[in-house]
């Protein structure tokens, strides 16, 4: 009754194509953004923010890059972790070389690195598909960890082994390093989040979104139409690697402070693997619900049922965060493999059609 | 079906005399291991004919279709393409020179929208560049804009306004193929292949598909390369007949002495060899 497009007519194709052609949909993102950017700063406390948003932010930003490639493009990939290490380690490198440039501006640029890294790797996909291009993309994982491990140079030689990010400011305010407040840190993420994500938006509804679902829909068909089908799976493999890289540096800057190549291993690839399968594959609003679902339900079993008096142990916390993570990702694999996200549209769908199911 | 179409205001014979060549194949053979697929074959395509390719099962249509386009690389023969003897390319290097195709088993983008699909069609003649999309702003943002209406034109044309929003793996076969049609119809091509765009349909679905395949080459002028297996369709649309069988080819000409040939009816008969 309430969530209808009747009334809305699009008068211009310019109308039609755009994000959310309808109203409530835009609404909507208005209210969320509103949320995001005013109400969260006015009322969170330090720990919902250090926590939850902040990682739940980085954790989407890497879901979104691991779904433009995995999710538009049809190339499956295990590296995104060690791609999210390469931007890391890309931007702590930059400011121990340039400590004196804004250090949001070489996060952004730390991308670059990973996309270049991620453009090599992506070379065998002309060749092998499916499984055999994730077992590659395996074999990056381990190489780029191994790297992360054994060039001291990239950690400056420190005995720890690890990269301790130092303190940065920006317009008088401190928004790297330990002293950096829980507030300048969410809006940094904030904005990087949201600014690329609606950039990557856009990409999808153009020529370079629609060549990457036509590689993964049907390649052939795809090469038939024009495509080339090397420089289509490079350029999502660079953008992809891209955005992971600039989720881990910004994991690494704005979240955790010090990160060591264990932080960007393997099992950092699946979690965000698992964050876009249940998300949906082929869905920026699902990379944010799978980001969300993954990253807060174990906080949400941790903390919950201990306010309502039952105790429960860590140890249980994770073992039931992974049963339910794993019957969710056969469920979804099998019954939706467009995840939340489409099961929201399923919503949505119903929502319009209420009060009368048919 | 012969009330509907009538596609006769070409006397039959002075045709091939009249048109110059869009493509040439000359003794070109291709087989697969052991397997003979085509043995050396020539014919042509005349521009703005519609050129029928029959045969019966397994005769090699769509495995010419496949060398035309690239797909496959003949071991003997050469393809001339608009008079110039064509090296040995990518599907979308022939897809940039203007061979568009249909295939025998619908190979939409299950996953897109039907306008999607079509826009895809759209794909070679767009130039904006990455940055560009992204902001979606001037030029990049004008010209899918541009290219949209043009879509609009084709959907208009497909009568398929009514599926523009729809994921095209929930839609009823023949109107799939239709959306084919329609995505190849984007590329404007010089040169439309069709592999058997009406098998499967029901009589009512086939003439539309008919009136669709005769506009195309009578309104956009489109030459078009069509493998049918319903000879009366065949009849009906086809300026020439080109019938292959197991490989090679056994007659070339105009629909009725195509029909009338002895050669084609043992074949069709299945009279041993
Ligand atoms: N990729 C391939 N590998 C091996 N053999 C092939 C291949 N493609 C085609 N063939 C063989 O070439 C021969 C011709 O096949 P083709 O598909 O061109 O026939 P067709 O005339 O299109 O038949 P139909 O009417 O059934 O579609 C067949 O014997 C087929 O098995
Ligand atoms: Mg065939």
């Amino acid at each position: 009754m309430f969530y209808r497009e009747a009334g809305q007519f699009k008068t211009s194709y310019e109308a039609d194509q755009s994000l959310f052609p309808i109203r409530q949909d835009r609404i909507g993102l208005a209210v969320i953004l509103l949320v995001a950017f005013i109400v969260i700063p006015l009322t969170a406390n330090d720990f919902f923010l250090t926590s939850i948003m902040i990682p739940f932010l980085v954790f989407s930003l890497a879901a979104i890059g691991l779904n433009v490639l995995t999710g538009f493009a049809g190339q499956l990939s295990l590296g995104s972790g060690a791609f999210m290490g390469v931007g890391a380690y890309a931007a702590y490198k930059l400011t121990s070389i340039f400590p004196d440039v804004n250090v949001i501006f070489l996060v952004l640029v730390s991308g670059v690195f990973s996309a270049g890294v991620g453009a090599i790797f992506g070379l065998p996909s002309l060749r092998i598909k499916g499984l055999y291009l994730a077992v590659t993309t395996l074999a990056a994982q381990f190489f780029l960890e191994w790297c992360f491990i054994r060039i001291p140079w990239l950690y400056n030689y420190n005995a720890s082994g690890a990269i301790e990010i130092p303190k940065r400011e920006m317009f008088g305010v401190t928004i790297s390093g330990a002293e950096a407040t829980p507030i300048a840190r969410y809006f940094v993420v904030l904005v990087i989040t949201v600014l690329i994500a609606g950039l990557i938006a856009n990409v999808m509804r153009g020529r370079i979104g629609r060549s990457w679902m036509m590689i993964r829909d049907m390649d052939i068909a795809a090469e038939l139409m024009g495509i080339r089908p090397l420089q289509t799976k490079l350029l999502a493999f660079a953008v992809s690697s891209y955005i992971c890289g600039v989720a881990g540096a910004m994991m690494v800057f704005f979240w955790l402070n010090a990160a060591e190549p264990s932080s960007y291993s393997i099992t950092l690839s699946f979690q965000i693997l698992f964050m876009v399968i249940l998300g949906g594959l082929g869905s920026i609003a699902g990379s944010f619900m799978g980001a969300a679902f993954i990253w807060i339900l174990p906080v949400f079993l941790k903390f919950v049922p201990g306010a309502i008096g039952i105790e429960i142990g860590a140890e249980t916390v994770e073992h039931l965060t992974f049963m339910i993570v794993g019957a969710l990702i056969i469920f979804f694999l099998i019954v939706e493999p467009h995840g939340f996200a489409r099961l929201w549209q399923i919503g949505k769908q119903k929502l319009r059609v209420w009060p009368f199911p048919y | 079906m012969n009330a509907i179409i009538s596609n006769n205001e070409l006397p039959q014979d002075d045709f091939a005399v009249e048109r110059e060549d869009l493509l040439r194949v000359d003794n070109v053979s291709l087989s697969f291991g052991g397997v003979k697929a085509i043995t050396n074959i020539s014919f042509d395509i005349k521009k703005g004919e519609i050129r029928a390719i029959i045969g019966p099962n397994g005769a090699g249509k769509t495995s010419m279709l496949n060398v035309i386009n690239g797909f496959y690389h003949p071991q003997e023969g050469t393809i001339t393409w608009q008079g110039k003897v064509r090296r040995k390319m990518k599907p979308y290097e022939a897809a940039s020179q203007g061979i568009a195709r249909t295939f025998q088993n619908v190979a939409l983008f299950k996953g897109m929208t039907t306008l999607d699909n079509i826009m895809s069609g759209r794909s070679l003649k767009m130039r904006k560049n990455f940055f560009l999309q992204m902001a979606w702003i001037g030029p990049a943002r004008t010209e899918e804009i541009e290219h949209r209406k043009k879509v609009e034109e084709i959907i208009d044309f497909l009568e398929i306004e009514a599926i523009r929003k729809t994921p095209v793996g929930r839609l009823p076969y023949g109107l799939q193929k239709r959306v084919e049609l329609g995505r190849a119809l984007a590329m404007e091509p010089d040169l439309l292949l069709l592999d058997e765009p009406m098998a499967g349909m029901n009589l009512e679905e086939k003439e539309d598909m008919s009136r669709f395949i005769l506009d195309v080459n009578q309104e956009f002028g489109t030459t078009i390369a069509l493998i049918e297996h319903d000879m009366g369709v065949v009849m009906d649309l086809s300026d020439r007949v080109v019938v292959l069988d197991y490989g090679k080819k056994i007659a070339d000409g105009a629909p009725g002495d195509v029909q009338a040939s002895q050669a084609v009816i043992d074949a069709y008969l299945g009279v041993s060899h």
